[in-house]
């Protein structure tokens, strides 16, 4: 394969808070090929916004990356300065759906002024040249071009999450990020828009790095899985490899928590206890004080991680020789 | 139309509440221009003509999509909106009615003790009010940030005169947070929300609704905002309550595939209306009605197959305003069988299709079914 559109290295991000240091992302390695999607899955509160915010360099205060390498397109992005990386990389090369970005579109403007913004900054285009790509642009989310005119409270849930994504396609970035994209929305709405996802990623070969707290809706995206826990990356693979076959048991708990539509009731079960504090988080392996199989190494020293079937790899004691 | 059988709550023995022909309607605020033009007053038809039974210590749910009147049905069980028409005929507990000494003077709507709770007073029906309790879908928002956890708590033992010092009402509100394992008690009791967890707020709702006895309670979507994680945590305790109190649930849910593991029926609606009814299982597994069909193909599957197939769900458009019901079969807009049935046009445009049964307690609204 050539090389990867996206590169993450040892990735550690921090908050400087007065209580402490949260380690909300802490040593996170993964890669992301040219068309390829990846899903982000973990417990509220695991880093998997932080981690989104640190792809595009926008960590809020008191959170700064405090290690590790972002190569996208084969350069260093946490090398750049604030002024090439807003030039070439946010928006252009790397864009982002936030949680909850359809409640924040500006209620003053229509939306074909916000989409059309983006040409205007980005790409010096006029008023009407933006206006016209914005047309296109919601054509291409399924919303009628004549809608460049509505404002965001003449629009229903999904069509402002439309609008939300015809913007962050707007300057047709090879990687898009969606935090939780379907929060908030009911079922109908959501099957829509995980559909316009694949129909992205499959027409525009977009790769979309998917985050949400709900394994079922990453499957419809995803390609290759990560499974964060405690700010760590604890199992990451081929979706087919990560769904059919789990190895950690953290993963298997998520699974095993989802109700299912069809098939034998049996008891749900749960994860008991609550996610680690970043701050202190536990010694050894972070999710021990929650595990089934802990053993006493767990508690002390921190798993390796071992590829335990092609390009599948996990981090945990229960695969090492 | 000889045999059909419309549906009709059963009131008996084992029947906890009964909830017939509930409309609520909400006035929309005319503007000035508006009331000079003499134009109409507008409604939102939020709950349009519901019916159901809820068997005592039943689970049974309520679900469909934002908007549908799931909380509006759950919240005049509760007489917390103001009904435009309808009743609600409520079994209350056996220990409400041999304390309470208003329960003499209700009026009766069945051998058995039913009581009308619409036809009650407001000032005679704060006893019951003890009786049918409410779990709140945001943990969040849902309790007051500057008061703790004991002061959330003992605030409904004060208003019904549970509990006559601080200290026994300490007692009762420790055993409420234990009852829902937020232990050691004496240490939550002095906490504020925002200390806890979302999943520890959530059980502070369901102590909260069971520290005066109650024997029903409307849960409404108590776990959506959870993560999927620890949402089995809390509806296994909540399972686990039904069990030592003898509750019975009504269940608001928009999540199908929970409604499968919890409930005993489900009552699935549209645009304030049920448009199918019946066991759990069956609904979900096997529907039949083309708004339920929809709602189930809609559902995400933890399945990586589905990364390769695109299915739009079988609905067109998008939830019309309750303001503006359309006519007939209020889903007929959106309705993908009515396009390969056109035959059934007129009748699903123009006349409204009752509730009928189908199979034995299984009931849909649709004219596919009804045999003319
Ligand atoms: N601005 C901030 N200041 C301090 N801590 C933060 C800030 N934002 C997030 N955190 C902490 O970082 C951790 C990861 O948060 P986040 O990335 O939002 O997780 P997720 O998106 O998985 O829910 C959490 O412990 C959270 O409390
Ligand atoms: N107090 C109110 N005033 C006006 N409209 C209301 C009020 N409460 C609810 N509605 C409307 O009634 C309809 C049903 O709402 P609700 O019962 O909350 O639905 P659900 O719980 O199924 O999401 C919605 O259109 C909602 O906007
Ligand atoms: S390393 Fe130990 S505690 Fe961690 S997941 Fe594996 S078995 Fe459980
Ligand atoms: S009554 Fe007609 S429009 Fe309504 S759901 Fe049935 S087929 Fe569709
Ligand atoms: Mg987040
Ligand atoms: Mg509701």
């Amino acid at each position: 394969m050539s090389e990867p559109l996206l590169e993450v290295k040892n990735l550690k991000t921090y908050f400087y808070t007065l209580r402490g240091i949260v380690r909300a992302v802490d040593d996170v390695s993964f890669e992301l090929y040219r068309g390829e999607s990846l899903g982000l899955a973990g417990e509220s509160g695991c880093g998997k916004s932080t981690l989104a915010f640190s792809l595009i360099r926008l960590v809020p205060p008191p959170g700064k990356i405090s290690g590790g390498t972002i190569i996208f397109e084969g350069r260093d992005v946490t090398k750049m300065s604030e002024e090439e990386f807003r030039r070439e990389v946010r928006w252009r090369g790397i864009s982002m759906i936030f949680q909850g970005a359809m409640n924040v579109l500006n209620p003053v403007y229509t939306i074909g002024d916000q989409i059309a913004e983006v040409f205007m900054i980005h790409k010096g285009y006029s008023k009407r040249e933006g206006l016209e790509e914005a047309k296109k642009l919601l054509q291409l989310v399924g919303i009628e071009p004549r809608r460049v005119k509505s404002y965001p409270f003449e629009l229903s849930g999904g069509m402002k999450q439309r609008a939300v994504i015809a913007m962050a396609l707007a300057l047709s970035p090879p990687l898009v990020i969606a935090d939780e994209p379907t929060t908030a929305l009911d079922v109908v709405v959501q099957a829509q828009i995980l559909n316009l996802m694949k129909r992205l990623k499959n027409e525009l070969r977009t790769s979309i790095m998917l985050i949400s707290h709900d394994l079922s809706i990453i499957a419809e995206v995803a390609d290759k899985i990560a499974i964060m826990y405690g700010g760590k990356i604890v199992e990451y693979g081929p979706s087919d490899l990560v769904y059919n076959n789990p190895r950690h048991p953290y993963t298997r708990a998520l699974l095993n928590s989802i109700p299912r539509l069809r098939g034998e009731i049996r008891d749900l079960t749960w994860i008991p206890g609550t996610p680690p504090d970043l701050i202190n988080p536990p010694p050894g392996c972070r999710f021990h004080p929650r595990c089934p199989h802990a053993m006493e190494r767990c508690k002390k020293e921190e798993p390796p991680v071992v590829e335990v079937d092609r390009n599948h790899y996990v981090a945990c004691w229960l695969y090492t020789k | 139309m000889s045999e059909v059988q419309v549906y009709k709550p059963v009131l008996d023995k084992q029947t906890k509440l009964v909830v017939n022909g509930l409309k609520v309607y909400f006035p929309l605020r005319k503007s000035f221009v508006e009331v000079l033009m003499r134009k109409p007053r507008l409604y939102v038809r939020a709950v349009d003509g519901v019916s159901f039974d809820v068997k005592d210590g039943e689970v049974f749910a309520l679900a469909g999509e934002s908007g549908c009147g799931k909380t509006t049905t759950g919240k005049a069980v509760l007489k917390l909106v103001e009904t435009t028409s309808g009743s609600t005929y409520y079994l209350p507990s056996r220990g409400i009615m041999e304390s309470n000494p208003y329960y003499a003077l209700y009026k009766k709507v069945s051998e058995y003790g039913h009581i009308d709770l619409q036809g009650i007073p407001d000032k005679l029906f704060k006893p019951l009010r003890r009786d049918i309790q409410m779990i709140w879908q945001d943990p969040y928002g849902s309790l007051n940030p500057r008061r703790t956890i004991f002061e959330i708590l003992s605030e409904a033992l004060e208003i019904h005169g549970v509990g006559s010092t601080k200290s026994e009402r300490e007692d009762i509100v420790a055993k409420a947070l234990e009852e829902v394992k937020l232990t050691p008690a004496s240490e939550f009791m002095y906490r504020y929300p925002h200390m806890l967890s979302g999943g520890q707020r959530q059980r502070v709702g369901i102590a909260r609704a069971l520290i005066l006895k109650p024997s029903l309670i409307v849960a409404d979507e108590p776990v959506s905002m959870l993560d999927v994680s620890i949402r089995a945590e809390i509806l296994q305790l909540m399972m686990e309550l039904k069990k030592i109190h003898g509750l019975t649930y009504i269940f608001i849910t928009h999540d199908l595939a929970l409604a499968r593991y919890i409930s005993n029926r489900i009552a699935i609606m549209y645009l304030g209306k049920i448009v199918e009814l019946g066991d759990a299982r069956r609904v979900i597994e096997n529907p039949y009605h083309p708004y339920t069909k929809a709602l189930v193909e809609a559902i995400p599957e933890p399945n990586p197959e589905r990364r390769h197939v695109i299915k739009e769900p079988s609905i067109k458009g998008e939830v019309p305003s309750p303001i503006n019901v359309p006519t007939g079969c209020r889903f007929h807009p959106r309705c993908v069988a009515l396009d390969q049935h056109p035959e059934l046009e007129e009748l699903c445009k123009k006349k409204e299709p009752p509730l009928i049964e189908i199979e034995p307690g299984r009931y849909v609204a649709c004219w596919l079914y009804t045999k003319k």
